[in-house]
């Protein structure tokens, strides 16, 4: 922390410099607050870490892609109406629309 | 350290990795490890491939320019997943290698992705058999009426050739995401952290594995902390210690009980609580948890700071040092930006004498804990000549600038260097970049 040198100054501006020398986080703080008013009253907290815990998650339902796949053999579907499952089929992801994950089978470029 | 009279000054011997701007994701670099006698030096990527650099050993032996590091071995170490079941992307990225100290010919190395361990076996083959009685050279077999006389194959000379083969996979053992390994003193056994639970590992044994820590608690919205790093004591083998994203490291003695939940030592500074803010938690939390080599001291990394505490003295750290306290009137847009959840990570010399960690900016810090002086040293293509020595950099943090000090709004984040190693017993470093691996030597006189 950097210290101010002394002046003639009012006590109240003062006092205001040595918070915001004192903390300059606690003026971040209410910089971000006036940004976002809604973020939560618990500094920290299990938001992010359940955020983190949940790093990488993608949706991908198994019984309905194998549904969707059953469909496009031509199985009669029991009981099911056909406008629903078809409907379900059009935006079921299947693994070709998930984002490609290819290897690197480039070499890496640290190893020229 | 750079400066008058004599003191260390560092300069550049090498940089891998491309020159251009444009950075492909898979060449991030992810970790940095030199072995134990620091004659191979291996990185990992966000693509899954390890790289192996190993030193020269040059007889010729000029002093003022040590051997450089050439490229030993490269594989690709792990591959991207896709977990159905769970509906979770699994990323190649290494997390983190860890060597194992050397007992034959071959060396070997545990990487980690966020799920899965992996022992790699890198073995050399410079030799080959010659003159089999049944094949030819070129691998057809010999019609057997032709053979007349026997004859006895030789080993003789061949180009080296270097060979990485996985010999283990250790998986299924983490539900999350992987962050640390470290082998253990008795040269069996390893654990694995990841943010809820600390796995303990046989070297052999890849079906099997003791849970030693689980922090997760029976109500997930009672979640708090998360495990964020854990290292065995380099020389008590039933010691290790884990570190959490709210700034406390525990010590936990393995002989006490089955289940290490309950901690043996708790480390932790008292916080003022006038002084609390939205960010005091975040910025806490601990990125990097290492032993001294000596085993009486462990340094921690926070966002702003560099703690070492001393084993015997649970109540603060013994010495804190400040690696950008500058930042802390720019916590606001760190946070917008993501960049307040950066996890750097630090290293001690060989000797536990001066401490090292990066920082934005591609710069580099350096705390001598004798000599009570740190520097700010950059990673940068500009001071790459052969053994220039680096300058001392300073970051202005308001009022005048003066000439070739930096302004902290002139910083740029994206340029973080996350990763360093020091070599076990000389002054020669490998810093990472974002895409780039820099090597800087002390400069001998």
């Amino acid at each position: 922390m950097t210290e101010q040198g002394e002046g003639a100054r009012t006590l109240e501006e003062q006092q205001e410099m040595e918070d915001k020398v004192i903390s300059p986080e606690k003026a971040e703080e209410a910089k971000l607050k006036a940004r976002f008013p809604n973020i939560g009253a618990k500094p920290g907290g299990s938001d992010f870490l359940r955020k983190r815990l949940q790093k990488g998650q993608k949706y991908f339902d198994s019984g309905d892609y194998n549904m969707a796949q059953a469909k496009m053999k031509n199985k009669p579907l029991p009981s099911a109406p056909a406008e629903k499952t078809e409907i379900t089929g059009d935006h079921i992801p299947t693994p070709q629309d998930l984002p490609q994950r290819k290897t690197s089978i480039v070499a890496s470029k640290l190893a020229v | 350290m750079a400066g008058p009279g004599g003191d260390m000054q560092w300069c550049f011997s090498q940089v891998k990795g491309a020159i251009d701007d444009d950075v492909a994701e898979a060449d991030i670099i992810s970790t940095v490890e030199f072995n134990h006698t620091g004659e191979l030096l291996a990185t990992g990527d966000k693509g899954g491939r390890v790289v192996i650099f190993q030193q020269e050993i040059d007889n010729k032996n000029v002093p003022q320019f040590r051997s450089e590091y050439n490229v030993y071995s490269t594989f690709q170490s792990h591959e991207p997943e896709f977990d159905y079941l769970k509906s979770l992307e699994i990323e190649e990225k290494i997390n983190k290698i860890r060597w194992l100290p050397q007992k034959n010919a071959a060396q070997f190395l545990l990487s980690t992705n966020d799920k899965t361990i992996k022992l790699w076996k890198i073995s050399e083959r410079d030799k080959r058999p010659e003159g089999y009685n049944l094949k030819e050279e070129d691998g057809r077999y010999r019609d057997p009426n032709t053979i007349t006389a026997l004859r006895v194959p030789v080993l003789i000379p061949m180009d080296l050739m270097v060979e990485a083969s996985p010999r283990r996979v250790f998986a299924n053992a983490h539900t999350y995401h992987i962050n640390s390994i470290s082998v253990n003193s008795d040269n069996e056994t390893y654990l694995s952290a990841d943010d809820l639970r600390v796995n303990l590992w046989n070297l052999e044994i890849t079906d099997r594995s003791f849970n030693i820590v689980d922090i997760k608690p029976a109500n997930m919205e009672e979640l708090t902390e998360v495990i964020t790093a854990a290292e065995f004591h380099p020389h008590q083998c039933n010691t290790f210690v884990y570190s959490s994203s709210k700034g406390t490291i525990r010590l936990c003695d393995m002989r006490v009980s089955a289940l290490c939940d309950k901690h043996s030592k708790l480390f932790e500074e008292p916080e003022n609580p006038s002084n609390r803010s939205f960010f005091s938690e975040i910025i806490s939390s601990i990125s990097d948890v290492k032993f001294s080599h000596n085993g009486r001291y462990m340094m921690t990394r926070d966002y702003l700071s560099v703690k070492i505490w001393d084993l015997n003295m649970e109540s603060r750290p013994v010495e804190t040092y400040q690696v950008h306290e500058y930042l802390r009137s720019k916590l606001c847009s760190l946070y917008e930006n993501d960049c307040i959840f950066d996890k750097f990570e630090c290293c001690w010399n060989g000797n536990d004498s001066v401490v090292m960690t990066g920082s934005y900016n591609n710069f580099f810090r350096m705390f001598d804990r004798g000599h009570r002086r740190d520097a700010t040293l950059e990673a940068s293509r500009e001071n790459s000549k052969p053994l220039q020595v680096l300058k001392p950099r300073k970051v202005c943090t308001g009022g005048k600038r003066k000439k070739d000090e930096i302004s902290v709004d002139s910083l740029d984040f994206n340029k973080k260097i996350l990763h360093t190693a020091w070599h076990p017993q000389d002054n020669i470093i490998a810093v990472a970049t974002t895409n780039n691996l820099y090597i800087f030597q002390d400069k001998v006189n």
